[in-house]
């Protein structure tokens, strides 16, 4: 079982800079439908919402660690309990619950009850193979990255594709441990 | 270690005064051993080149904190010294004092280390440690102009810690400093203001 976080994510949601939910849906969506008339295909897309994501991830996770104050995390447990509850609630206000352990403990499944990017959503025939919530899987994998885990994050269930839920699914590929960066020639 | 500042003769440099710089020096690393920032202060004594500065201290502080996380009596796993370790694993070090000059240390789990070196007297420098880490995650971080993993250098990125620090800096002067500094044209706003929406929701 997960120990308590240092500081909830509700108190530093409170304390952190907020903008307009709608605001941030509207901004959001004109970016995936500027990236579909860019790159037509949604194959392209996808990968290209993975990327951003992944660029947003790699700096988020400072801003995470900074603001937040948790120690760090014991196991791939641990890191998937306070993704779900203080990194979701951060940056997005919504929490997220954690499930479907596999039997090591390596690979999750975080669900999204409430998904602030996607209100207003619907997803036309043409674009029928679009993962609309692809940054998160971006963002999720960065931020894992720069703290030495590395992970395969995808969508299992995605609402606007007629699932019920939004469920992100994280596997934990492996962890790398620092080593020394420079070379003996010095 | 006579590499860092203060005099052989003397056990211990001058009492700082009441106001003005106690810093000596600055240092932030990446994970990679990047050394992102550097400043000094008050160095009389400089024995090599920067780059082989930065390569040392970075050296010291990963074999410092493999030592220390190795000789904690309180961990029931201890692989061999020099076995990389595992992120959440093993305690480190804050903190040495010399007779001469009190280093303090601060590594955050994404690898970004921040180095003070002071006076010996000064107090438990933590609480300096995680604002600094703050700046570097306001000003650096969500400049979508820098790119991580390069050395801090252009003036919109420029941290510039003039903060005149006895126990703590001053939050206020550094930061007006800075929001001077950070002139951006009516393009790189918006592109700022799209990334902050982007990433904070």
């Amino acid at each position: 079982m997960a120990p308590a976080v240092p500081r909830s994510g509700d108190a530093i949601f409170a304390n952190v800079e907020r903008v307009n939910a709608e605001l941030f849906t509207l901004t959001y969506g004109a970016i995936v439908r500027q990236l579909l008339t860019d790159l037509e295909e949604v194959e392209e897309v996808n990968k290209q919402l993975d990327q951003m994501g992944y660029n947003i991830g790699i700096r988020l996770i400072d801003e995470f660690l900074a603001k937040s104050n948790v120690t760090r995390c014991v196991d791939f447990r641990e890191t998937a309990e306070v993704i779900a509850k203080v990194g979701f609630k951060m940056f997005l206000g919504v929490t997220a619950s954690v499930t479907n352990w596999d039997t090591e403990g390596t690979c999750c499944s975080l669900i999204l009850d409430d998904n602030p990017l996607v209100d207003f959503v619907e997803l036309p025939d043409t674009c029928q193979g679009l993962y609309y919530c692809n940054i998160l899987s971006g963002v999720v994998r960065g931020a894992l990255e720069m703290v030495s885990m590395k992970t395969e994050v995808t969508w299992v269930r995605d609402m606007l594709r007629g699932d019920d839920a939004f469920e992100l699914q994280v596997k934990l590929l492996k962890q790398v441990p620092e080593e020394y960066p420079y070379k003996d020639d010095e | 270690m006579q590499f860092f500042g203060g005099s052989e003769i003397s056990p211990s440099p001058p009492v700082p005064t009441a106001s003005g710089n106690n810093a000596h020096m600055m240092y932030i690393f990446n994970r990679n051993g990047v050394c992102l920032l550097y400043r000094e202060w008050n160095r009389p004594l400089r024995t090599l080149d920067s780059n082989q500065d930065h390569k040392l201290m970075f050296g010291l502080l990963f074999s410092l904190k493999s030592l220390t996380a190795k000789m904690d009596p309180s961990s029931t796993e201890k692989g061999n010294l020099g076995v990389p370790q595992l992120p959440g694993q093993g305690c480190s070090f804050h903190s040495f004092r010399t007779n001469t000059y009190k280093l303090s240390f601060m590594e955050s789990p994404s690898g970004i280390k921040i180095i003070l070196v002071t006076h010996p007297k000064a107090s438990d420098l933590r609480e300096s440690l995680k604002y600094i880490y703050n700046l570097y995650v306001e000003y650096v971080v969500k400049n979508p102009l820098y790119t991580p993993g390069t050395p801090i250098r252009s003036v919109e990125n420029l941290i510039d810690f003039n903060f005149h620090y006895t126990i703590g800096p001053e939050a206020s002067y550094s930061t007006q400093l800075l929001t001077n500094m950070c002139e951006v044209s009516d393009d790189l706003a918006q592109v700022s203001l799209l990334q902050h929406l982007v990433y904070n929701g």
